[in-house]
């Protein structure tokens, strides 16, 4: 299954109803898959006229107690970051598929991980965050959508799917995750549903005009934040247990770093992957704990350096941290990355 | 003594914090009045607008969800798709619908939406201290056309309802004058009839209700009607813009 095609069908079988998107290379698979797939299962499929509306529409079922998705690729995501903003601040969940390609503008349709400042960062206005779940393959594009509409959910958050290009159009055999009834989903009591005289109306709004208010209301999502952090972390790893050299890279990076760590590991080098599956939260503990034995790591991202920043702040000078990537457009194959780590290598180990 | 009043049933027990002379309370009693006449109030849920209207749901007594400056048509979609049988609308000004949401609110209607947008039109930008709005008469004075609006340097006011009317998924448009108490009371006839057309799903329905804004106009409340009624009612005449049956394609 194609990974875009993977995502779709794992959403409608995570219970989304209501998808809003509009067009934009290279996630196109998304909505023309849900445009047949909705109204299948008794859902809603909207083409938004834009990337704007179609994220507000998904405001709109979110709070009206529907799981609701829009997906879209960067250009589409800046436009998209006021509604996210939004989203987090009437505490709505929602899913929302960022298909990464190449920019700033509107750069190209290859793959690309030049989104991570504003997917990680909450990219719209205000003191939010966002959890940020970046897939590693086709099944895990299956796997996180599914995940991500129960964390929206329990944290009334949106939650960003952070893949690419190269992810969404790639083909590998899936395992679909089982088709859960929505009619078993638990009532959301926040819900607007237009159906008042046994209780009070309900209200969903941001905007709070007394300022201790306003700053009680920024402290309990801050509290929401840390809960997630402390309980929504995620990562893998790969022949880290003797590593002296970690390679942190996420989603495809993650890829082609494996392959560079099978071909180094032939010549003996000791070198393991920490791959961040959570971008937020980061997996701050474990590169931390990493730090404590490997004494060089390598920040491979396929961009000029953003998540590297994190890694530096997990690693807090304990090790020395260095940056390979490249920013959008290309990607350097296993072999090219291999070169990377065995130069790297040499110069802070030993000679081989 | 009999009693000719009383507050409507789906507005809540709270002061208005509108301006002296400003149309947005009446409008919210017109509105609550056809929930309560109509019955449908128990099923209503509003989207609030960015703007003076922006704490509409601490009057009007329903579910409500607050939007983004613009966004009302695409919210009030999202909400009415997950119910259908609920009474969605939208409450917007003039910025909001007509310049930051003219998209929004051109494909609602385009998709034949089945939702009723109360759209309250006083041709400036209240909220934000009167600035010009895409509803500002030619001539007319903002804070950002001090020297009133010239066509060839701020162009020329756009009538959105009339453009919204023009769209075949468009089944009501009208626009009424909140000045007297006989235009008031046409104002909240054809409020009824654009909810009675969402009720009977026939499609997207807009009112426009041209209100005035004594705050930003400069303007004595009575003067601000008179404004109305001698200016702002010529490029914005009231009365029935649009009734269009359900389309054939819909019926079946």
């Amino acid at each position: 299954m194609r990974g875009n095609n993977a995502m779709a069908e794992a959403a409608v079988r995570a219970g989304c109803r209501y998808y809003f998107g509009y067009p934009i290379t290279p996630q196109n698979d998304v909505p023309e898959y849900m445009a047949e797939r909705m109204p299948e299962v008794g859902g809603t499929f909207i083409q938004g006229e834009s990337e704007i509306a179609s994220i507000y529409m998904v405001l709109g079922a979110s709070a009206a107690g529907g799981r609701a998705m829009t997906s879209s690729s960067s250009p589409g995501i800046s436009l998209k970051q006021e509604g996210l903003s939004f989203l987090a601040g009437h505490e709505l969940p929602a899913v929302i598929a960022n298909v990464v390609r190449g920019g700033p503008g509107l750069g190209n349709i290859a793959g690309s991980q030049s989104d991570y400042f504003q997917c990680t960062r909450g990219g719209g206005h205000g003191d939010y965050r966002m959890i940020v779940l970046a897939p590693g393959n086709v099944q895990e594009m299956a796997d996180l959508t599914y995940l991500s509409f129960d964390l929206a959910d329990k944290y009334r958050t949106p939650v960003m799917i952070m893949a690419d290009g190269m992810m969404g159009n790639t083909m590998e055999p899936v395992t679909l995750p089982p088709m859960i009834k929505v009619e078993d989903l638990p009532e959301k009591d926040y819900a607007v549903t237009g159906r008042l005289g046994k209780r009070k109306s309900r209200v969903r709004l941001s905007l709070i005009l007394e300022p201790k208010d306003l700053e009680e209301h920024n402290w309990k999502l801050q509290r929401k934040y840390s809960l997630i952090s402390a309980n929504e972390v995620r990562w893998e790893g790969f022949e880290l247990e003797d590593a002296e050299m970690v390679i942190v890279a996420f989603g495809t990076a993650a890829r082609i770093a494996k392959g560079a760590i099978r071909r180094v590991r032939k010549e003996g080098l000791k070198v393991g992957l920490l791959r961040p599956i959570t971008l937020w939260p980061f997996p701050s503990a474990a590169i931390a704990e990493a730090a404590k034995t490997a004494k060089d790591f390598l920040v491979f991202e396929l961009n000029a350096g953003q998540m590297i920043e994190d890694v530096r702040l997990a690693v807090e000078g304990k090790a020395s941290v260095h940056f390979y990537g490249r920013p959008g457009g290309t990607s350097p194959t296993p072999r090219d990355l291999a070169k990377v780590i065995t130069n790297r290598y040499c110069q802070h180990f030993r000679p081989i | 003594m009999q009693k000719v009043y009383s507050r409507p049933k789906y507005l809540k027990d709270a002061a208005f914090h509108y301006c002296p002379g400003c149309g947005h309370s009446i409008v919210h009693r017109l509105v609550a009045e056809v929930f309560e006449e109509m019955g449908i109030g128990e099923r209503a849920i509003g989207v609030a607008p960015a703007g003076c209207a922006v704490l509409a749901y601490n009057y009007f007594d329903c579910d409500f969800v607050e939007g983004a400056h613009g966004r009302g048509a695409a919210i009030a979609t999202g909400i009415k798709r997950r119910w259908p049988d609920a009474v969605v609308f939208s409450y917007q000004g003039d910025g909001d619908l007509a310049a930051i949401g003219t998209a929004e609110t051109i494909h609602a209607a385009a998709r034949g939406e089945n939702i009723t947008i109360i759209f309250v039109n006083n041709g400036i930008y209240g909220m934000t201290g009167g600035q010009m709005a895409p509803t500002t008469l030619r001539g007319m004075k903002a804070t950002t056309a001090p020297f009133g609006r010239e066509p060839r340097r701020e162009g020329y006011n756009l009538d959105i309802t009339h453009l919204v009317a023009e769209i075949e998924g468009t089944a009501f448009a009208a626009r009424a004058l909140i000045t007297t108490p006989k235009e008031i009371k046409k104002a909240k006839k054809l409020i009824a009839s654009a909810f009675e057309c969402q009720l009977q799903g026939r499609g997207f329905s807009i009112v426009e209700l041209v209100s005035a804004c004594p705050t930003n106009w400069k303007l004595s409340p009575l003067a601000s009607i008179k404004f109305i009624e001698e200016n702002m009612a010529k490029a914005y005449p009231p009365g029935v813009l649009v009734e269009r049956r359900l389309p054939e394609a819909a019926k079946e």
